[in-house]
């Protein structure tokens, strides 16, 4: 076993337990607390992808910005955190046997499937290439821009929504 | 290295753990948690395939930079709808916001 198979493994388990909190516990501000260790555990993930851009992206994005409105959202509501009632509601039992079918599934799909055993190189401009790609008209401008009219969207809407009238 | 199906079964686990979550917890707010959870799971996917099928390319890269623009859309408008429910029904609480229940 490698060393990066064993922060592999590390990692991934403090990614599934990290999100097994997120669900299942009490205190909706632990669990928020909880989920920024998951989205910590799926970076490093993303560094053994090689993907250090993905990596730097899911610290500033997903710690910083979303775990941030996440905490702010639950401190706007507040009165749920107080435990009083119980976090899951009355059919999380068939909630637990859908997410364990769909997972018994999905891993037996995985297993029948021969997945290639080595991957080539990454290339070294591989930032570069996903720049390039972004904004070639014959490939990802326009998804590109439509995914930042799509965001100036949300946020106006957003602003308009949770605005106090 | 790590093999391809290390990557799959990880984030088969993290999306089944967000299924539940958002299928099982009462709090609004939770089940947003869980849909991130989830949309991370997609993203490990997306860059596993792209790391071992097409690690010259670029297009497993780029469609993961849209999940992120999409992350950040979803999870701004489901606070706002959730803090917009909360002004005005008090609860965020997802059995008691029954408005379009018959």
């Amino acid at each position: 076993m490698t060393v990066q198979q064993i922060i592999f493994l590390l990692f991934s388990a403090v990614v599934v337990a990290a999100a097994v909190a997120v669900v299942t516990v009490r205190n909706l501000f632990h669990a928020a607390l909880w989920l920024l260790l998951s989205f910590f555990g799926v970076g490093v993930i993303y560094v053994l992808l090689e993907a250090p851009f993905f990596a730097a992206a899911q610290l500033f994005i997903y710690m910083g910005a979303i775990g941030i409105l996440i905490i702010f959202g639950i401190m706007m509501t507040r009165g749920m955190m107080r435990g009083l009632v119980p976090p899951a509601n009355d059919q999380w039992w068939l909630a637990g046997l859908l997410a364990a079918a769909l997972l018994l599934v999905l891993v037996v799909l995985a297993r029948q499937v021969l997945w290639p055993a080595t991957a080539g190189s990454v290339a070294d401009d591989s930032l570069r290439q996903l720049g390039l790609a972004l904004t070639d008209p014959q490939r990802y401008a326009l998804p590109f821009e439509v995914a930042s009219v799509l965001l100036v969207m949300a946020l106006i809407g957003a602003v308009t929504i949770a605005r106090e009238r | 290295m790590v093999p391809l199906s290390w990557y799959l079964m990880l984030s088969a686990v993290l999306f089944c753990i967000g299924v539940y979550g958002v299928l099982a917890r009462r709090n609004a707010i939770a089940i947003l948690m869980s849909i991130e959870l989830m949309l991370n799971a997609v993203i490990v996917n997306l860059l596993a395939f792209w790391r071992f099928e097409d690690p010259l390319g670029a297009t497993g890269q780029a469609f993961a930079a849209f999940v992120y623009a999409v992350a950040a859309a979803e999870v701004a408008v489901g606070l706002a709808l959730i803090i917009s429910a909360f002004r005005s029904r008090e609860t965020v609480d997802l059995d008691q916001i029954t408005l379009l229940k018959w």
